[in-house]
């Protein structure tokens, strides 16, 4: 691959509408995510998202904090999750990034962590507790080893929404609601609006997560971006199906990607 | 100091959702505006006097003092504020800043559920809703607070996510206040979380060595030479040690939770054993594993229960101004007790960590010196714990 981080996120939105979705690694065990991660790919999924399971995932509603326990009760570290993506790169050729918090990256050795990244493949990190006045921490580190650090925008961002598009990397993650991760059955916010903005301001795609779960919502959401992101939708048929929910992650994926087309 | 982006040396900062950026930003602005405000001001020194009955008292511990040997002690009585602790100080102050910029619910997180009294109390003096998390499991052990936050007109919500203890209390505290910011201020009790709250906290809690400076020099003439308090985020031990920072000559000691000791995995002593990660919204030091995995800390006492520490504490850590020490339960438990004995003061648990330390403290001290001990609160809320530690089953 010799295309850089941003090119190669670019191209999961050239098709048209990207389905993204995100998975916590190693609930319930990381053999059954190599699957689920595969399947998901084969599925029409455009890039995923890998969650490194955190002990106090501080952004996220029940269902995922849920998943997070479930991954660590397993046995779950950083180190294994770098061996899983090893293996997934073996045929998985998607861009893959990881979504987790601040302390798994800092705590492991941002310039460790962010070099394997590269190694391994890992085209990008989002790290919902850090805000653009905090990404320096770790940006000089991204860019040297060519990982996008991909940023979110909030529906209270408003004055800070150009401020955020203008130094994007990778893609925009756009929360569509107040609160943490989940399911919800209607999302209000103008997101037009917002979206508006960015493209004033950006070339980098946009992606709106938080609160998704049907096809119906997710085309909505696409309409007015470049994607659709869902997270809790998915563990939560991992947390019923264990090891089982392959094939019913599969038929989901499949099914909203479908909505997109 | 804090510089502008909330950096206490390397520590602090604010590692926090972008839904909540805005918010502190505009805390901080409303902040920035109030603090030198005289309006403001005359009505919260107001509210302190009056209603939490400031001046805390500076105590000569004169049996404590000939018993031990060694320094004079004295004991600063935040345990004799309203609503029984050093709490009070932040949240009048918090609460007052809120009801200015208009917000009309306070949330806040609460582990022996101190501050959770205090801030529902400041919530029915001042017209506000309240809504207190709390760890699940700190509700069994401080049922009576609970009663009192409910009594105030609070709802208490245990949760239940996690080790169901303080930082869980504060990871659901954020995440409701991402869930609902327009009306809401989250009333942080400690130095800890994101930029501005360490420095907000601090100088609403800053009061107590304000008051033990001028009350030692009265009384003394000069200044202590030590200063003890008992730490988990710091609230009142920063408020302690602040006005001393200045003063090289003056110990600053903070007392933290070592629970079955800092060489097992049952301790909340993060400086002792910690190290530096990010977490709740600061940079600062932590309890966690290899991989930053945040470690379930334990310690009987649930204020202390906390796997961080305030972002300046940290840093008064790395230039040495101030030392760390760790305390076990049984040795917070002894003080607790010899403390009630002796003085006839039942401290708070948290508090008896930093009496603990006087105790070791004082006997290695010439008898001209001075040690001042604050007690940040009053240990009612402990006497059922402590006898179930005992041994002895009482009812509350």
């Amino acid at each position: 691959m010799s295309n850089t981080a941003n090119e190669r996120i670019k191209g999961a939105f050239a098709g048209g509408k990207a389905f993204i979705p995100f998975i916590t690694c190693g609930d319930p065990n990381l053999g059954t995510t190599k699957k689920l991660v595969r399947a998901a790919a084969n599925a029409g999924a455009d890039l995923i998202e890998l969650g490194i399971p955190f002990s106090d995932p501080t952004a996220e509603g029940p269902v995922i904090q849920e998943a997070n326990i479930r991954a660590l009760a397993a046995g779950t570290t950083t180190d294994k999750v770098f061996d899983l993506v090893r293996d997934l790169r073996k045929d998985v050729t998607i861009p893959l990034v990881f979504m987790t918090y601040a302390n798994v990256v800092f705590s492991y050795g941002s310039e460790r962590f962010l070099s394997t990244c590269k190694e391994i493949g890992i085209d990008g990190v989002i790290l919902p507790d850090v805000p653009f006045e905090e990404k320096g921490e770790f940006a000089e580190i991204c860019k040297k080893y060519d990982v996008a650090q991909i940023s979110l925008i909030a529906p209270t961002s408003e004055n800070r929404i150009a401020m955020i598009a203008k130094e994007a990397e990778g893609f925009l993650y756009i929360v569509s609601s107040l609160g943490v991760t989940g399911t919800r059955s209607e999302i209000t916010t103008d997101l037009a609006s917002i979206v508006k903005v960015v493209r004033e301001n950006t070339d980098i795609p946009c992606a709106i997560g938080f609160g998704i779960s049907n096809p119906a919502q997710a085309k909505k959401m696409a309409d007015i971006s470049d994607g659709a992101i869902v997270g809790s939708a998915i563990m939560k048929i991992i947390g019923k199906y264990g090891e089982g929910a392959v094939s019913y992650v599969s038929d989901y994926v499949k099914e909203m990607k479908d909505a997109l087309r | 100091m804090a510089d502008k982006f909330g950096r206490f040396g390397v520590h602090g900062g604010r590692y926090i959702p972008e839904t909540l950026m805005n918010a502190v930003i505009e805390l901080e602005e409303s902040y920035n505006r109030y603090k030198d405000d005289p309006e403001f001001n005359r009505e919260l020194t107001e509210l302190l006097d009056e209603y939490a009955g400031r001046p805390s008292r500076l105590y000569y511990a004169e049996k404590l003092t000939r018993e031990l040997g060694g320094a004079k002690i004295y004991l600063k009585r935040e345990d004799l504020n309203h609503t029984g602790s050093h709490k009070i100080n932040n949240v009048l102050g918090q609460a007052l800043l809120a009801k200015k910029m208009g917000k009309t619910r306070l949330i806040a997180e609460t582990g022996a559920g101190q501050h959770g009294v205090a801030t529902a109390t400041a919530a029915a003096l001042l017209d506000m809703e309240c809504v207190v998390f709390m760890g699940k499991e700190d509700t069994k052990r401080q049922a009576l607070n609970v009663y009192r936050m409910k009594l105030l007109g609070a709802t208490v919500i245990p949760v239940t996510s996690g080790t169901a203890t303080l930082k869980d209390a504060v990871s659901e505290a954020m995440r409701e206040w991402t869930s609902r910011i327009d009306d809401t201020h989250y009333c942080l009790g400690s130095v800890m979380g994101p930029h501005p709250f360490p420095t907000i906290v601090r100088d609403f809690q800053a009061v107590i060595s304000r008051e033990t400076k001028q009350q030692i020099l009265e009384k003394e003439g000069r200044l202590p030479d030590a200063v003890i308090a008992c730490v988990g985020g710091g609230s009142n031990a920063i408020g302690s040690f602040y006005h001393f920072i200045e003063d090289k000559e003056v110990r600053l000691i903070g007392c933290e939770a070592a629970g079955r000791g800092i060489d097992t995995f049952e301790t909340a002593a993060t400086i002792n054993t910690g190290r530096l990660g990010i977490f709740h919204g600061m940079k600062s030091y932590f309890c966690q594993d290899e991989f930053g995995q945040i470690a379930p800390v334990y310690s009987i006492s649930a204020g202390l229960d906390y796997p961080g520490i305030g972002p300046e504490h940290a840093n008064l850590h790395d230039t040495g101004r101030a030392e760390y020490v760790a305390i076990t339960d049984d040795e917070a438990v002894n003080a607790f007790e010899y403390l009630s004995r002796t003085e006839g003061i039942i401290p708070a648990i948290e508090s008896a960590h930093a009496v603990a330390y006087a105790i070791k403290l004082a006997p290695t001290m010439d008898k001209d010196k001075i040690i001042v001990v604050t007690v940040s609160g009053r240990g009612d809320k402990d006497c059922a714990a402590i006898a179930r530690y005992r041994g002895e089953d009482i009812y509350e």
